[in-house]
C-alpha cells in the first residue's frame, strides 16, 4: 500500500462541509500520461483487447488535439503532474458494511445510508477512481434494469458496449473527450428495458479524494423504447493544495418513446478543473431533461447536449451555476433538432460574487427540413457586486424557415429594496441576500429531488456568508 | 413607548454615497424636525398631502438606507434605534407595512413567513405550524390557501400586496405598527377586510402601538385614532383627535393646516 498522500486540507472547507479523509490508496499510476501508463489502467482492469486498443488510439487524438481556446482559460492545467489512475480497494464492496471504516466515514458525512433508507432504487458511489460500493433494489433487477459501474458493466454486458459505448461522443469530439477516452475509469452503467418505468431515482456519489488526481469516469445510460428512468449524481470534494482535473464523459440514449432524467450537482474545490461532455440521442417521441448545478470548482466547462434525431423529440436542458471568487463558471446548453416537430429548451441561471465569473454558452442548432421546430432560450444571470462579471455567449444556426424560437436573456443585481424589504423583517442582510438568491434559482431547485434541493439551498447559504457587508 | 425626537432626514442623491464615510453628500433633507410619541396601545393617525414626507417618514423609521438621518433620535421602549439596520429594528419590535412591497420571485410566502417568524419571534417554529397560521389568516383576509405557496408579492394586485402586509403584521406581533398608506388602493370590501385585519391584530395585542399613514380619512372610519397628525413639508402642523380628520376631509389640507 502507497504512503498516504501529503496533503494540506483548508480548514475552512473542512467546517464547511466536513470532510477531508485520508488517502487510502492502495495503487496509483505514476504522474503523468503516457502509453505505458495507459496499458497499465487498462491492465489493472483485464477488460477486453478492443477496449486497450480503444485507450491507445483516444490517447493519440488526445495528444494531437489542442488545448481548447474558445473557452474559458485552461492554459494552467499542466497534464504532467497528474495522477491517471488511483485505485482505493481491492474489489467492489457488495454491501455497505463491507467498506473501508474511512470510506464508510466519508460517506456517512454525505449522507448515503439516509439515501439509502429513503429506498432509493439503488447507490453507485464512486471514491477516487473506482466504483466501489454498488447495490440495487432487487425489485429493479427481477424487472431487467441494469444499474452497474461502467467497468463492471464491461465485463458483463459487452455487447451494450459494442452497440453504445463512444457512438454518442466519440474520443474525436474533443481533447477532453479524448482523455477520458484513453484513462477513463469508474462511472455508472444502467440499462432500463423497454417499457420499465423506474419510478424512483437511481442515485450515485462520486468525490475527488487524492491530491492532484485526475477523476475521469464515463457513464453510459441506455433507455430503450418506451422506458423512463432518473438518474441523479451529486459531488462534493475536499479542498487540495494542488489542481485536480475531472474530466468526465456522459452518454445517453433515449430510444423512441423513452425518457431520462439526469441531475447533478457539482461542488468540486476551488482547484478542480471541471470539464465535461455530456451528450444524449433523443429519437423519436423521446424526451431527455438535464439538471446541471455546479457550484465550486476552478473552472467549470460543461454544456449538456440533446440530439434530437427523432421526429417529436423533446430536449430540456436547466442549468444553474455559481461562482466566487477565482472561478469561472462556463456553463450552458445545446440544443441540435434534427429531424421535424421535435422541441427544446434551455434555462440558465448564474450567480456571480466576489470577482467571480460565470458565461452562458448555449447552442441551438436546426437543420433544414426540420420543420415546426419549437425551441425557448433563457439565460439569467445575478452578479452580486461590482468585481463580478457574467457574459452570454449564444450561437444559433437555424437553416429552416418553419421555426418557433425564443430567447431571452437579463442580468440582474440585488435590488436595494429587496434587501430592505427582508431585513425589515428581522434577516441579516447575509440572509436576506441568500433568500434572493434561492429564490432566483427556485425554477430549477424545484425541479431536484428533496434532499438535493435542501443540500443545494444550504450549500447557496454557506456560499453566501461573508458576501455582502 | 416609540418615541420620535426632533427627526432630520434627507434622501441620498447616490445609493452608494453615505454621509458617514465622509464621501457622498446628503440629498434633500425631507424630514424638517418630526417629533411624535406613540405609547403602547395607541393609534396615532398621519395625515399630509402628497408628497408631506408621510412614506419618507416611514422609511426613515424603518431604516431605508436610502434616508439619511442627518439629527434627531428615534427610541423604542427606551432602546436607541437611531442607528441600527432594519433587521435589528424589527427585532426591537418595530414593523413597516410598505407602501409598495416588492416582489421577491422564487421565495414562497411560507418560507418568508417562516423565516421572519424564526427571526422575530421564536427560532424553533416548525414549518406547519407557520404553514397552518398563515392559511387561516388568508382566508381571513379573503385569500386563497395557494398564495401561501406563492412567490411574495409576485404578480399580486395592489389589493394582494397591502392584504399580504396585513398579514405579516398580524402574525409577526410587532410592538409597534408604521402602516404606511395600507389603505390606498383597496376598493371598499378589500378596505374592510384590511381594516378588521388590523384590528385583529390590536385584538391579540392590545398594546400595539399604531402610527397609521394615510391620505384619506376613510379607512379611519374602521380604526379609530386617538391621535391625529398633520405632516405639511416634512414638518408636523398641527396635532388633535379624530375631529381633525373629519375637518381635514371637508376642508382640504390647505385650509386646515394653511
Amino acid at each position: 500500500m502507497l504512503k498516504a498522500a501529503q496533503v494540506e486540507v483548508n480548514t475552512g472547507y473542512r467546517e464547511k462541509y466536513g470532510f477531508a479523509k485520508k488517502d487510502v490508496s492502495f495503487f496509483r499510476s505514476k504522474k503523468g500520461l503516457d502509453e505505458s501508463v495507459v496499458r497499465e489502467i487498462s491492465s489493472h482492469k483485464n477488460e477486453p483487447e478492443w477496449m486497450r486498443q480503444f485507450r491507445l488510439k483516444s490517447l493519440k487524438i488526445f495528444e494531437s488535439k489542442k488545448q481548447p481556446m474558445w473557452g474559458a482559460d485552461l492554459s494552467t492545467i499542466n497534464y504532467d503532474d497528474i495522477y491517471y489512475y488511483i485505485k482505493p480497494t481491492e474489489k467492489q464492496s457488495k454491501t455497505w458494511e463491507d467498506l473501508p471504516i474511512e470510506i464508510r466515514d466519508t460517506y456517512d458525512k454525505i449522507g448515503i445510508p439516509e439515501a439509502e433508507k429513503k429506498l432509493l432504487a439503488g447507490v453507485g458511489a464512486q471514491y477516487d477512481s473506482e466504483v466501489i460500493y454498488h447495490s440495487i433494489k432487487k425489485e429493479w433487477e427481477k424487472k431487467g434494469v441494469i444499474f452497474l459501474d461502467t467497468d463492471t458493466a464491461l465485463k458483463k454486458y459487452p455487447e451494450f458496449f459494442a452497440e453504445y459505448f463512444a457512438k454518442a461522443i466519440p474520443p474525436a469530439d474533443n481533447k477532453l473527450a479524448a482523455l477520458n477516452s484513453a484513462v477513463w475509469s469508474g462511472g455508472s452503467f444502467i440499462y432500463v428495458p423497454p417499457g420499465v418505468k423506474v419510478d424512483i431515482p437511481l442515485q450515485a456519489y462520486f468525490r475527488i479524494n487524492a491530491a492532484n488526481m485526475g477523476q475521469f469516469e464515463r457513464t453510459l445510460i441506455i433507455v430503450d423504447e418506451g422506458a423512463e428512468v432518473h438518474y441523479v449524481e451529486g459531488c462534493t470534494a475536499p479542498v487540495y493544495t494542488t489542481d485536480s482535473l475531472h474530466a468526465a464523459v456522459v452518454e445517453i440514449f433515449v430510444r423512441k418513446g423513452a425518457r431520462c432524467r439526469y441531475t447533478t450537482i457539482q461542488n468540486w474545490s476551488n482547484n478542480v478543473y471541471n470539464l465535461v461532455t455530456k451528450r444524449a440521442f433523443v429519437e423519436e417521441d423521446g424526451f431527455m431533461e438535464w439538471i446541471d448545478g455546479n457550484l465550486g470548482s476552478k473552472i467549470t466547462m460543461k454544456y449538456p447536449s440533446v440530439y434530437l434525431k427523432g421526429r417529436g423529440a423533446r430536449g430540456e436542458i436547466l442549468s444553474v451555476a455559481f461562482a466566487g471568487a477565482g472561478q469561472h463558471q462556463d456553463a450552458g446548453g445545446k440544443a441540435y433538432h434534427l429531424a421535424p416537430d421535435t422541441s427544446s429548451q434551455i434555462i440558465s441561471k448564474s450567480i456571480s460574487k466576489e470577482g467571480g465569473r460565470t458565461s452562458y454558452r448555449g447552442m441551438l442548432k436546426v437543420i433544414k427540413g426540420a420543420e415546426r421546430v419549437k425551441s425557448n432560450v433563457r439565460c439569467d444571470a445575478l452578479i452580486l457586486d461590482e468585481k463580478s462579471r457574467s457574459d452570454t455567449y449564444p450561437t444559433m444556426q437555424i437553416d429552416e424557415e418553419n421555426v418557433n424560437i425564443g430567447h431571452e436573456a437579463s442580468v440582474s443585481k440585488i435590488g436595494e429594496d429587496q434587501l430592505f424589504y427582508l431585513m425589515s423583517r428581522g434577516l441579516s442582510e447575509n440572509d436576506a441576500t441568500s433568500m434572493i438568491v434561492n429564490g432566483f434559482i427556485e425554477p430549477i431547485v424545484k425541479e431536484l429531488p428533496l434532499e438535493y434541493a435542501l443540500e443545494l439551498n444550504r450549500l447557496i447559504q454557506l456560499e453566501m456568508i461573508g458576501a455582502v457587508g | 413607548m416609540l418615541s420620535i425626537q426632533s427627526l432630520h432626514a434627507s434622501t441620498e442623491n447616490l445609493p452608494a454615497a453615505r454621509l458617514s464615510d465622509g464621501q457622498g453628500k446628503a440629498g434633500k433633507e425631507i424630514l424638517h424636525g418630526v417629533s411624535l410619541e406613540i405609547k403602547p396601545g395607541e393609534i396615532h393617525a398621519l395625515m399630509g398631502p402628497n408628497g408631506s414626507g408621510k412614506s419618507s417618514l416611514s422609511l426613515a423609521l424603518a431604516g431605508h438606507p436610502r434616508y439619511q438621518i442627518t439629527s434627531g433620535k428615534i427610541t423604542l421602549d427606551g432602546e436607541n434605534i437611531t442607528n441600527l439596520t432594519p433587521d435589528k429594528r424589527a427585532k426591537a419590535g418595530l414593523f413597516l407595512a410598505m407602501q409598495y412591497p416588492v416582489a421577491v420571485p422564487g421565495v414562497s410566502v411560507g418560507n418568508f413567513m417562516r423565516t421572519a417568524y424564526k427571526n422575530l419571534k421564536d427560532e424553533k417554529v416548525k414549518a406547519l405550524e407557520i404553514q397552518t397560521r398563515v392559511k387561516g389568516e388568508l382566508k381571513n383576509l379573503k385569500m386563497d390557501e395557494s398564495f401561501v405557496s406563492r412567490s411574495v408579492n409576485d404578480g399580486f394586485s395592489g389589493g394582494e400586496k397591502k392584504k399580504l402586509e396585513t398579514l405579516q403584521l398580524t402574525i409577526l406581533e410587532p410592538k409597534y405598527a408604521v402602516l404606511d398608506e395600507t389603505d390606498s388602493g383597496l376598493d371598499v370590501d378589500a378596505l374592510k377586510t384590511v381594516a378588521k385585519g388590523i384590528l385583529k391584530s390590536k385584538e391579540v395585542n392590545p398594546k400595539l402601538g399604531i402610527l397609521l399613514i394615510t391620505h384619506y380619512q376613510r379607512i379611519l372610519r374602521y380604526i379609530e385614532p386617538d391621535f391625529v397628525h398633520i405632516l405639511v413639508d416634512g414638518r408636523i402642523v398641527k396635532r388633535g383627535d379624530k375631529k381633525l380628520a373629519e375637518e381635514i376631509e371637508e376642508k382640504g389640507y390647505e385650509l386646515v393646516a394653511g
